[in-house]
């Protein structure tokens, strides 16, 4: 059974690609995930914020406390050779390319405009196979309007796309007024392919203590919709770049149906927190078992074939939740 | 062309200059920490984790021991089979080293102990400089040489190194602590090529076959007899009396390569001086000052200049001192109460004895005990004395002795500093970067230009809001003056606050730049200053600017540190170097650049904002109107307190006479709530409408700064209006009690441990509590009305059933107070707790830990008494004797209180039958008990008081031992698990009546942040700086294993219930106790303000499983051990990655600090498991 699928200009093994997340983190279980089948991997967002938040932070507690009392001028011992910042990070980079064969994603949230240049750079420099920019932004201030916010992301990838010559994926939210079109101006910025779409952190109250946090929601079934979606109604329109569907795949089934609508490569991440790197395994098998049950014989013969442009019910995809009352109707 | 003559030239500390030959030329380094030498072991410890090499290629073996012992016993046995060893000491642990010192001498073993010299502990210890200790081991065989500036202590480095190798005498080289250990200068470095010229091949080899190898066994170490000891004893003199050649032999090598030429005694002044001074040591430039400057008036005096003190080598010194020299003073940097005169002078006299001649008349003087300042003036005093037609023959220079009537007179201004040098000094702050901007500076001079830099940096007593004082000095010429910078061409003061209570003036020399850090505008800043600011400004014609240092800072992300825009400033106004924005930038880029390209970005923020903000003060012709500066304690302090310790709060306690210091060393406590210190700003502020007055925020308040009060309604008569109280809510209490929790504002240090612990949200808007920090400004006043008037409240007449309580020990006010332990210190809340439980009968034996430091560094201390004067005897002893100290307290109680009831029984006719039944068969186990205890003890004394027979005038004496005393013996991990476990083990063995707080912060804190035994696998510490590879040892395992032990492992922060009984039981079990109490530290690198967060993480995670085993329990059939903690439910590094000791080491060796990680999360489980026996 050919699984194989064209993204971001590579070919696939397989549309399965680990998105990032912590499985993605230590080279053993990237070997796994690789030898489980998957196609390609996302290695964890480096956080513009948080390299320099953690330099700050480092910084300041090797520092605090020091040359205030005679006896104690430092706490801590000196780190000539101390690697604050990212370099860590495009270790780990190194390290996967190094010992993986399929592509290695990096994954990059910036924060400020030399930051995504900076960054964007260094992972390239680390031998990043691809580069997924993680276009991340809660616009939360009533003064700044959309089209601001908008233009802003649109030039970090135009920018990016510049500095670097490696395909370049963009992570978007789906929050945008006009999705479409957001799609095709990043496209037309540069974006080699789109991943649909970014969990937005949303954050829990605790009752006993009155206090507001993170509290971690692994993806269920019910996220993958908006992806599902969106892939149909994008697939074909966006100048050929690839599409990839993240959010809420846990099995052969989800997989397919994200291929059907027109997904190059089908994110997974929640699921394999769950049960291991060898999931990937198990979703390739059901995948092969389906598809020879119904003799299918590759990967590129569904894909798209239920998304918008092709499918019996375009509509389907561009309707709210009255639609299925109406199609009780349809005549 | 002078070989050598182009080495590296670098700013460095005295430390690091002998450190770095040390390290060169060792195979092996054995350590432990002492101040001020521990930055020696230190960097070699940094040095070997980056695999550093030595001269020979391979990285040296860097061990750290459990006490100086240790490491002079490691340190024979590593020489002893034949590798080069090096150590570094000072003070008590050179002491603790002298009897492997002998052996290592006797066995004729090359060797070098690289010694910062300092003061040893008598009626009080002191960290600082002068040569007591080294005077204490000039008996053992050692050579001792004696270097006096940062140059030489890197030169005689190499210099003992290679003349021990060739003499086979070990030496000790020595420099004066702090003076030289800490000051930077500009010295020409060694390289691996002068090192290697230095050192004689033969010699190393010779060494290496001397080594005890089963290949060509040797007996060594043999215990001989009256026939043949002595003989022995003699058999080493020929290596002594080759020895000083050897030196020379090496100071003829270092001339060679370096151009630099040293003698044994090396003489300076006039040829045929008729006076002359004897010295060694850094005081020696000043001497040196002194002379020229009477040479210059055509006086014959002369200064000889000791090197190599032991074996003194008396031809040599004849004729290094001028035939002419008729009147000789001999300084000593040391006391020894009693003698004829101290060590150097008898040496001298003695070696007089020998010449030919006229017998010169010789004077013997001490100075610059603890690092006090020897300056050129003080010298001159000396020559002036020796000039006169009966001096004195004893004499002290320095100080005033107005008791013996020693010392001299001083004439400071006799002997000005070189006008062609520029002074600087700063004011700082501990925590704003002041210090280390500085150190930076004199760096950036140091490469900058071709000037001679010298800096020295002094500080205050405590350990949170410290004034650090920065003494720069450049110039052209060498700086030879090692002394506080007594004329500043520059004065900066980087908080404003210091104006209103310290002379920062003080030293600015006419003409004088001075820069002040404030938020004010320039045509502001003269109307903020104090009225002795402005005269100083005015009479000394200073130029005045100012600068918004914070604002550059926090607008920069640098937050409080201050450092860099206030280092901007300094090279705008000094004009030192042309382009001084480049040049910080490039030291900026140096020192982070590797590291954190955000550091450097916010630090060019920084220096880009910064001279928009600096600008001048127009200064007006006249003072105005203005305050003075605050007086440092007000007129209803004691006697003590305003006069001694107010002179050493405001920086005056070198005026101190003799007289005013007690000479036994025992002090009033109950001082330091006179020392307002004011250092927060920000305070916390109660809405009480929220509380629920569940007194944690008092519980947990590091300083005692937040009370809480139950009080009668009665008690509200002339509250001020601004005094807030509520109902009590509680049935311990009679209705109608009402309840306060009132904030000290002036001694508070704004940490908010008090706010993070309070779980009264407010309801409205839940970023609030029922405490919540605000600013200090515009609250101060009213609430320094509102917390006198909190403290002329009466404590509630709680039962101790109720006090024994987390909150009813609240409502008992706190006898330890308002110390100087580090904002947010996770230590101090144990000792406040202790002293609201049993303050009243408490004594404390303390180790020489952070605890005795801020709880008894003078000039006050925060052990205070409750208002019938009753309180907290605390005394020290040594670091490693604490356990045995207490154990004497013990002992010795229990022996008076036996004594005391032999005399009753004996006197019960005297006493009344009464009376005297009731103090024999008193029941002291409650708090009502020992007052109604003490109250017959009254009426004992009253009765006794005019008896003379002298049975019951020792009765009288005694009659206080018939109250119960509850010992505590108080010591940190390196006490208890290192250096003092020895001793503690054998206190837990005996069973006696003792009780053992270990405050334990996994590290030597004192000492800054040294591994311990008790410092966690996987975090990184100063000697552990790869990570500690190992194990903590488990102390409450060890003690329990004697099962007749009490022991607790508390932590306050994630139960304080159970903090609180295992002090109640503690202290009611009548065998030995310990209690293990997990202290959160600033050496781990976190917001302390999250201390009592990471004291639950700490439990969840199993890294500190909170129990109690209690003998008691044994003895009525119950399990002696309960677990008090949960089986852990979060993994280590949740617990772990949230400090700087930790996260350090993922950051330098992610793959190293992964595998130790894994590695102590075995070691949690495995200990859970061991305890859950299973």
């Amino acid at each position: 059974m050919d699984l194989s699928t064209r993204y971001l200009g590579f070919i696939l093994d397989s549309p399965i690609v680990p998105s990032a997340c912590p499985i993605t983190e230590n080279i053993d279980t990237l070997k796994r995930l690789e030898d489980a089948g998957a196609g390609a991997v996302v290695l964890p967002s480096l956080f513009e914020e948080q390299v320099r938040a953690e330099e700050r932070t480092l910084h300041h507690y090797m520092e605090s406390g020091s040359e205030s009392y005679a006896e104690s001028l430092s706490y801590l011992p000196a780190p000539a050779d101390f690697q604050f910042g990212p370099d860590q990070h495009l270790e780990r980079v190194r390290k996967a390319k190094e010992s993986l064969g399929i592509p290695v994603v990096a994954s990059l949230n910036g924060s400020t405009p030399g930051g995504w240049l900076e960054y964007a750079e260094k992972l390239a420099q680390a031998g990043a196979d691809a580069l997924e920019l993680n276009v991340y932004r809660v616009a939360a201030d009533p003064e700044v309007p959309g089209s601001r916010v908008e233009a802003e992301a649109v030039a970090v990838v135009a920018d990016v796309r510049a500095r670097i010559k490696i395909p370049l994926a963009v992570k978007i939210g789906p929050y945008y007024s006009s999705m479409a079109e957001m799609a095709l101006r990043f496209v037309r910025a540069g974006a080699d392919g789109l991943v649909l779409f970014n969990r937005f952190y949303q954050p829990d109250l605790d009752l006993e203590t009155l206090e507001v946090g993170p509290k971690l929601l692994l993806s269920g079934p019910q996220a993958q919709r908006l992806p599902l979606t969106w892939t149909a109604l994008l697939h074909g329109r966006v100048q050929g770049a690839s599409l990839a569907a993240t959010g809420g795949v846990q099995n052969a089934e989800d997989a397919i149906k994200m291929l059907m609508v027109g997904a190059d490569a089908v994110m997974v991440a929640a699921e394999l927190l769950r049960r291991g790197p060898e999931h990937v395994k198990t979703m390739l098998d059901g995948m092969r078992a389906w598809m020879s049950e119904r003799e299918y014989t590759s990967a590129a013969q569904m894909k798209g074939s239920m998304s918008q442009k092709a499918c019996g019910n375009p509509s389907a995809f561009e309707r709210a939740n009255y639609v299925k009352t109406l199609t009780g109707y349809h005549i | 062309m002078v070989p050598g003559k182009n080495n590296e030239i670098d700013a460095l500390d005295g430390n690091e200059a002998a450190a770095r030959v040390a390290y060169a030329l060792s195979e092996v380094v054995v350590l432990y920490p002492i101040t001020p030498s521990s930055p020696m072991g230190e960097s070699c410890d940094a040095w070997a984790a980056l695999g550093k090499k030595n001269l020979w290629g391979s990285v040296p073996e860097v061990v750290e021991m459990q006490s100086e012992a240790g490491a002079a016993g490691a340190a024979h046995g590593a020489l002893t089979t034949g590798s080069f060893t090096t150590t570094f000491t000072a003070s008590q642990g050179l002491l603790l080293m002298i009897p492997n010192m002998y052996k290592i001498a006797g066995e004729l073993t090359p060797a070098v102990f690289h010694v910062a010299a300092r003061s040893l502990a008598t009626s009080a210890l002191s960290i600082f400089g002068d040569h007591s200790d080294v005077m204490a081991a000039r008996q053992t065989g050692w050579a001792m040489l004696c270097s006096g500036t940062v140059q030489e202590a890197h030169d005689f480095a190499a210099v003992a190194h290679a003349a021990t190798l060739r003499s086979r005498v070990p030496f000790m080289h020595f420099f004066d602590g702090f003076r030289t250990s800490h000051e930077i200068q500009k010295i020409s470095l060694l390289s691996d090529e002068d090192l290697a010229a230095m050192l004689d091949g033969w010699a190393l080899r010779a060494h290496r076959r001397r080594a005890l190898d089963p290949e060509r066994p040797v007996l060594r170490g043999t215990a001989m007899n009256p026939d043949t000891f002595f003989q022995a004893r003699e058999a080493v003199n020929p290596f002594y009396a080759h020895c000083p050649e050897t030196v020379e032999h090496a100071f003829d090598a270092l001339a060679e390569r370096t151009g630099r030429r040293y003698r044994l005694f090396d003489y300076y002044g006039h040829p045929q001086a008729e006076r002359v001074l004897v010295l060694m040591g850094s005081g020696a430039g000043a001497a040196q000052t002194a002379v020229e400057a009477a040479a210059a008036k055509g006086e014959k005096v002369g200064l000889l200049v000791v090197r190599l003190y032991r074996p003194f080598f008396t031809a040599r010194f004849l004729s290094a001192l001028p035939e002419t020299a008729a009147s000789i003073a001999v300084l000593d940097r040391t006391k020894e109460p009693g003698c004829v005169g101290e060590p150097l002078y008898l040496d001298v006299v003695a070696a007089l004895e020998e010449r030919a001649g006229p017998r010169p008349r010789v004077l013997g003087g001490r100075y610059g005990l603890s690092s006090k300042e020897f300056t050129p003036a003080m010298a001159a005093a000396v020559l002036a004395e020796l000039a006169k037609q009966s001096p004195a023959r004893r004499f002290t220079v320095g100080i005033k002795d107005d008791v013996s009537r020693l010392s001299l007179e001083v004439d400071e201004s006799a002997c000005a500093e070189d006008p062609g040098t520029f002074g600087a000094v700063f004011y700082g702050l501990g925590a704003d970067g002041t210090v280390g901007a500085n150190k930076n500076s004199i760096k950036i001079i140091a490469e900058e230009t071709d000037l001679q830099v010298q800096a020295y940096f002094v500080y205050d007593s405590k350990k949170s809001g410290s004034m650090t004082v920065s003494h720069l000095r450049f110039g052209p010429k060498p700086i030879r003056c090692s002394t506080l910078v007594q004329r500043a061409d520059f004065v900066a003061c980087h908080q404003e606050s210091f104006l209103e209570r310290v002379d920062v003036l003080e030293r600015a020399a006419v003409g004088a730049t001075f820069l002040l850090n404030t938020s004010a505008a320039p045509d502001e800043a003269w109307s903020r200053l104090p009225r002795e600011a402005r005269e100083t400004i005015l009479a000394r014609k200073l130029r005045f600017f100012v600068i918004d240092g914070a604002k550059v800072s926090r607008d920069a992300g640098l937050g409080g540190r201050i450092n860099t825009p206030m280092q901007v400033a300094f090279f705008a106004l000094a004009k030192v170097i042309p382009d001084s924005v480049a040049a910080i930038k490039r030291a900026i880029e140096k020192t982070y650049g590797k590291k954190s390209a955000e550091v450097v970005r916010m630090n060019f923020a920084a220096v880009d904002s910064a001279l928009a903000l600096l600008g001048e003060v127009k200064v007006p012709s006249a003072v105005g109107e203005a305050a003075g500066r605050q007086p440092a304690a007000p007129t209803e302090a004691p006697d003590y307190v305003r006069t001694v310790a107010a002179a050493v709060m405001t920086g005056r306690g070198d005026e101190l006479p003799v007289s005013a210091i007690p000479a036994d060393g025992t002090f009033p406590t109950a001082t330091a709530r006179w020392e307002k210190r004011n250092i927060a700003s920000e305070v916390p502020v109660w809405d009480e409408r929220w509380c629920i007055q569940c007194n944690k925020c008092s519980f947990v308040c590091p300083h005692a700064a937040v009370r809480v009060k139950a009080y009668p309604a009665t008690g509200l008569s002339g509250a001020p209006a601004g005094f807030k109280s509520v109902a009590w809510r509680g049935r311990e209490l009679p209705e109608g009690t009402r309840y306060t929790v009132q904030v000290a504002p002036e001694d508070c240090t704004g940490c908010g441990l008090c706010v993070e612990v309070c779980p009264a949200k407010n309801k409205e808007e839940t970023r609030l509590k029922a405490l919540n920090m605000g600013a200090v400004a515009p609250l101060r006043d009213a609430e320094r009305a509102n917390f006198r008037f909190f403290e002329g409240l009466a404590d509630a007449p709680l039962s101790q059933t109720a006090a024994g309580s987390v909150k009813g020990s609240q409502l008992r006010t706190p006898l330890f107070e308002f110390s100087g332990a580090c904002a947010g210190c996770g230590e101090t809340p144990y000792l406040k707790l202790l002293s609201q439980l049993f303050g009243d009968r408490l004594a404390v034996a303390n180790a020489t830990v952070c605890s005795s430091i801020y709880g008894a560094n003078l000039p006050t201390t925060p052990w205070a008494v409750r208002p019938d004067g009753r309180g907290p005897a605390w005394s020290n002893s040594l670091f490693e004797d604490a356990a045995e100290f207490g154990l004497g307290y013990r002992i010795s109680y229990d022996k008076k209180r036996s004594h005391a009831r032999m005399l009753l029984e004996r006197g019960a006719a005297a006493v009344g039958a009464d009376l005297s039944r009731e103090l024999l068969g008193a029941d002291q186990s409650t708090q009502e008990g020992l007052e109604a205890q003490r109250a017959r003890v009254g009426r004992l004394k009253a009765a006794l008081a005019s008896r003379t027979e002298g049975d019951l005038k020792d009765l009288s004496a005694l009659a206080d031992s018939l109250v119960d005393k509850s010992v505590w013996v108080v010591g940190g991990d390196g006490w208890a698990y290192d250096i003092g476990y020895g001793g503690l083990d054998h206190v837990l063995a005996a069973g006696r009546k003792v009780n053992i707080l270990v405050l334990d912060t996994e590290v030597y804190s004192n000492t800054g942040g040294q591994a311990s035994k008790a410092t966690p696998r996987a975090a990184v510490a100063k000697f552990a700086a790869s990570g500690k590879p190992t194990e903590r040892k488990d102390l409450a395992a060890l003690a329990m294993s004697y099962g007749s032990v009490y022991v607790a492992r508390i932590a306050f922060g994630a139960d304080d219930t159970q903090t609180v009984k295992a002090f109640m039981e503690a202290e009611s079990y009548p065998g030995t106790s310990i209690i293990i109490a997990y202290s959160h530290c600033i050496a781990h690198g976190f917001d302390m303000r999250q201390g009592l967060e990471q004291q639950k993480r700490a439990v969840n995670c199993g890294h500190w499983p909170l129990l109690r085993f209690d003998p008691r329990r044994a003895a009525a059939g119950q399990p002696a051990l309960q677990l008090d903690s949960k089986a852990p439910s979060i993994p280590l590094k949740d617990y772990a990655y949230r400090e700087t000791r930790y996260r350090m080491l993922a950051s330098s060796a992610p793959e190293e600090a992964a595998r130790l990680l894994a590695l102590a999360q075995g070691d949690v489980e495995r200990r859970w498991r061991r305890l859950c026996g299973s």
